[in-house]
C-alpha cells in the first residue's frame, strides 16, 4: 500500500529521486571532520527559534504599555513560558555561536574559494538576516537596553548623506524610539526568519551545486564521496547530543548570563543606563564603531567590517589548494584575527576609556589590516610554498589526485 | 493585427515592449509609496508637536527634563557665573556663541539628546557627559568632547510670561 502511494506520488512529483538525490544518498567528502557539523546545528537552531518564537508570540503584546509586563505574565504566569523564553533567549545566542563557529571552519579551511563564492556570498546574506532579526528582537522585552539598543543602533542610519534625519524618523515611526518601533519591529522580527527559511533554501541549492568543502581543500569527489545517510545523519546528530547539553546547561542552570541586568527595568526615554552595551555576539562590531572618533566614518567602519568577508574569495590570491592546514602563513593570520575578534569583544563590553579607546583603535586596525594585507600575504606565501615544496600530506593528496584523473580520462598512471 | 509592414519593423515591437515595462514600473513604484509613507510618524504622533513648561519652580542652578515629541528637553537655569563663562567661551568642536543658543541668557533649553548615537547626557559637575561613548558638553550644550559631531540640539520655543514656555513653536 505505501509503495503504490509513493509510485502515485512519484509519476507526479518527484519525490523518491529528490530524497535519494538530495538528502539520503547526497555524496559527501568522507573526512569531513566534527567543524562541519555546524551548517546542520544552524538548521536545528532556526527550527528551534521560529518554534519557541511562535508560541511566544501567542502570549506577548506588541505595545509599549504591555510588552514589559507581558514578559513578565509569559515568565510568571503561562505555563512552561519561562522554559520557552529562556529557550528562544538562549537559543539567538546559540544560533550567532553557531554562525560564528561555521564561518571559522569556511575561513581556516579555505571553504570560501572558487567554486565556492555564490555560496559564501549567500551565507553572508544570510549573517546580515541573522543579525537584523536578532537586533529587532531585542526591543520586544522594552526594557532599558532594549529601548536604548534600538535607539542607538537606529541612530546609525543618521550617516545617510542628506536625509539621514528623515530615515531615522521614518525607521521609527516616531521622533524617538516608541510604539510604532515597537509594533514594527516585531512584524518584522516575525517575517524575518522566514526569509531566512528563504535564503537558507538558496544558501543550500548552491552547496548541493558545488558540494561541500573538505579539510584536505582538494576535491575528493572521484574517489572518496559517501552517501549522506547514514554516515553524516550519524555524525549530525550525535554532534547534535553535544550542542543540546550546552544548550541545555545554559538553558536550565544559567539562563540570566547572557542577559543584561538592566533589561529588568522597564524601558525609560527619559534616562540613559550609564553603561549600555549591546549583546555578546555584537560587541566586537560595536567596538570598531566606538574605536572611530567621527561618526559617518564609524558606522561606515563598522558595516565594512561585517560586509568585508565577502570580498575574501578575491582577496584570497593563493592557489595554494588545502586550508590553513597546508598554508602555515596563513594559518597564523587566522589565528590573529581570532584573536583579534575576542580584544574587539571585550573592548566592545568596557565602558569607553582613553586606555580601552587606544586598544579598541589598534584591534580595529588589525582586524581590516589582516583582510588588506592578505593579497600579498597570500601571494607571498604562495611563491614561497612552490619554492619550499608542500606539506608532505598534501604532496601525497595532489599526486592520488592527478593520478585519479589521469585514470579517468582514460590513461594509466605514469 | 499583424501585417507585412509592420512584421518588417520589428524595432515598433520592442520600443512598443520597452514602454509598457516603464509605465508598468511606474506604476509597481507609485504603488509602494502609501506602503513607505505608512511608516511615517502618523497624525498623532505629531499631534504630540507642542509642550507646555512652568519654569518658575527651578531654582538656579538647576535642571528640569521635560519630554517634547518623545525626546528629554534640559530646561537649565543657569547661575550668573555659568552665564558669564558661556559667554565667554565659543564651544570646540562646532562653535557657536552662547548668544545664539539662549533666548533669555539665564535659561538654557536643549533637546537631551547626545548628537552621537541618541543617548542622553548626564549632567556632571559643569555640563553634560554622555556615558555610552564620552561625549561632553558645557553649560551651553555646546559639544566639548567628541565623538559627538555637533552641539546639543535647541528646540524651537518661546516664552508665553516670565514663567511659563511652550516648545516645539519658535
Amino acid at each position: 500500500m505505501a509503495n503504490k502511494i509513493i509510485a502515485w506520488v512519484d509519476r507526479r512529483f518527484p519525490l523518491t529521486s529528490f530524497v535519494k538525490h538530495e538528502l539520503t544518498g547526497y555524496p559527501t567528502p568522507r573526512n569531513l571532520s566534527y567543524w562541519w557539523n555546524f551548517g546542520f546545528l544552524a538548521g536545528f537552531v532556526l527550527v528551534l527559534q521560529v518554534v519557541t518564537g511562535i508560541f511566544l508570540a501567542m502570549h506577548y503584546k506588541a505595545d509599549v504599555n504591555l510588552s514589559f509586563d507581558s514578559i513578565q505574565h509569559i515568565m510568571r504566569d503561562v505555563n512552561y513560558g519561562w522554559l520557552l523564553r529562556y529557550m528562544h533567549a538562549t537559543g539567538a545566542s546559540a544560533f550567532f555561536l553557531v554562525i560564528f563557529i561555521h564561518m571559522a571552519r569556511t575561513l581556516y579551511y579555505g571553504s570560501y574559494r572558487r567554486p565556492r563564492e555564490l555560496l559564501w556570498w549567500t551565507g553572508q546574506g544570510l549573517l546580515i538576516l541573522l543579525m537584523a532579526t536578532a537586533f529587532m528582537g531585542y526591543l520586544l522585552p522594552w526594557g532599558q537596553m532594549s529601548f536604548w539598543g534600538a535607539t542607538v543602533i537606529t541612530n546609525l542610519f543618521r550617516a545617510t548623506p542628506f536625509v539621514g534625519d528623515q530615515i531615522v524618523i521614518w525607521l521609527r515611526g516616531d521622533f524617538t524610539v516608541g510604539d510604532a518601533t515597537l509594533t514594527r519591529f516585531f512584524a518584522l522580527h516575525y517575517l524575518f526568519p522566514f526569509l531566512i527559511v528563504g535564503a537558507v533554501v538558496v544558501h543550500l541549492v548552491a552547496l548541493h551545486t558545488v558540494k561541500s568543502s573538505n579539510p584536505s581543500g582538494i576535491d575528493l569527489s572521484h574517489k572518496d564521496n559517501i552517501p549522506f545517510h547514514p554516515y553524516f545523519t550519524a555524525k549530525d546528530f550525535y554532534g547534535l547530543g553535544w550542542f543540546l547539553i550546552v544548550y541545555c546547561v545554559f538553558v536550565f542552570f544559567y539562563p540570566d548570563s547572557l542577559m543584561e541586568p538592566a533589561n529588568n527595568i522597564p524601558a525609560n526615554p527619559m534616562l540613559t543606563p550609564n553603561h549600555i552595551v549591546p549583546e555578546w555576539y555584537f560587541l566586537p562590531f560595536y567596538a570598531i564603531l566606538r574605536s572611530v572618533p567621527n561618526m559617518v566614518g564609524g558606522v561606515v567602519a563598522m558595516g565594512l567590517s561585517v560586509m568585508i568577508f565577502a570580498f575574501m574569495p578575491y582577496l584570497d590570491r593563493s592557489r595554494i589548494p588545502g586550508g590553513a592546514h597546508y598554508r602555515p602563513v596563513y594559518r597564523v593570520l587566522v589565528y590573529i584575527f581570532a584573536l583579534d575578534m575576542l580584544v574587539l569583544g571585550y573592548v566592545g563590553y568596557t565602558p569607553p576609556t582613553d586606555g580601552t579607546i587606544l586598544l579598541g583603535q589598534i584591534a580595529a586596525f588589525v582586524y581590516f589590516m589582516t583582510f588588506l594585507c592578505l593579497p600579498f600575504i597570500s601571494k607571498a606565501e604562495e611563491n614561497w610554498l612552490l619554492k619550499r615544496g608542500f606539506h608532505p600530506e598534501l604532496e601525497a593528496l595532489v599526486a592520488a589526485e592527478q593520478s585519479a584523473i589521469a585514470l579517468r580520462n582514460g590513461g594509466g598512471v605514469k | 493585427m499583424a501585417n507585412d509592414e509592420t512584421l518588417a519593423q520589428p524595432g515598433r515591437r520592442d520600443f512598443l515592449t520597452q514602454i509598457t515595462a516603464a509605465v508598468g514600473g511606474v506604476g509597481v513604484a507609485a504603488a509602494c509609496v502609501p506602503f513607505v509613507a505608512s511608516m511615517n510618524p502618523s497624525s498623532d504622533v505629531l499631534a504630540k508637536a507642542t509642550t507646555e513648561v512652568d519654569i518658575s519652580h527651578i531654582p538656579p542652578d538647576g535642571v528640569h527634563t521635560v519630554p517634547w515629541q518623545g525626546k528629554p528637553v534640559f530646561i537649565f537655569h543657569r547661575t550668573e557665573e555659568q552665564i558669564k563663562q558661556m559667554q565667554a567661551s565659543n564651544g570646540v568642536l562646532d562653535p557657536a556663541t552662547d548668544k545664539t543658543r539662549v533666548q533669555q541668557p539665564q535659561w538654557l533649553v536643549v533637546v537631551g539628546v547626545c548628537t552621537h548615537m541618541g543617548c542622553v547626557p548626564n549632567k556632571e559637575g559643569p555640563g553634560w557627559v554622555c556615558h555610552c561613548h564620552g561625549s561632553e558638553y558645557d553649560d551651553s550644550g555646546r559639544v566639548i568632547r567628541g565623538p559627538a559631531p555637533k552641539n546639543l540640539e535647541v528646540p524651537p520655543y518661546h516664552f508665553v510670561d516670565d514663567s511659563r514656555i511652550v516648545i516645539g513653536v519658535a
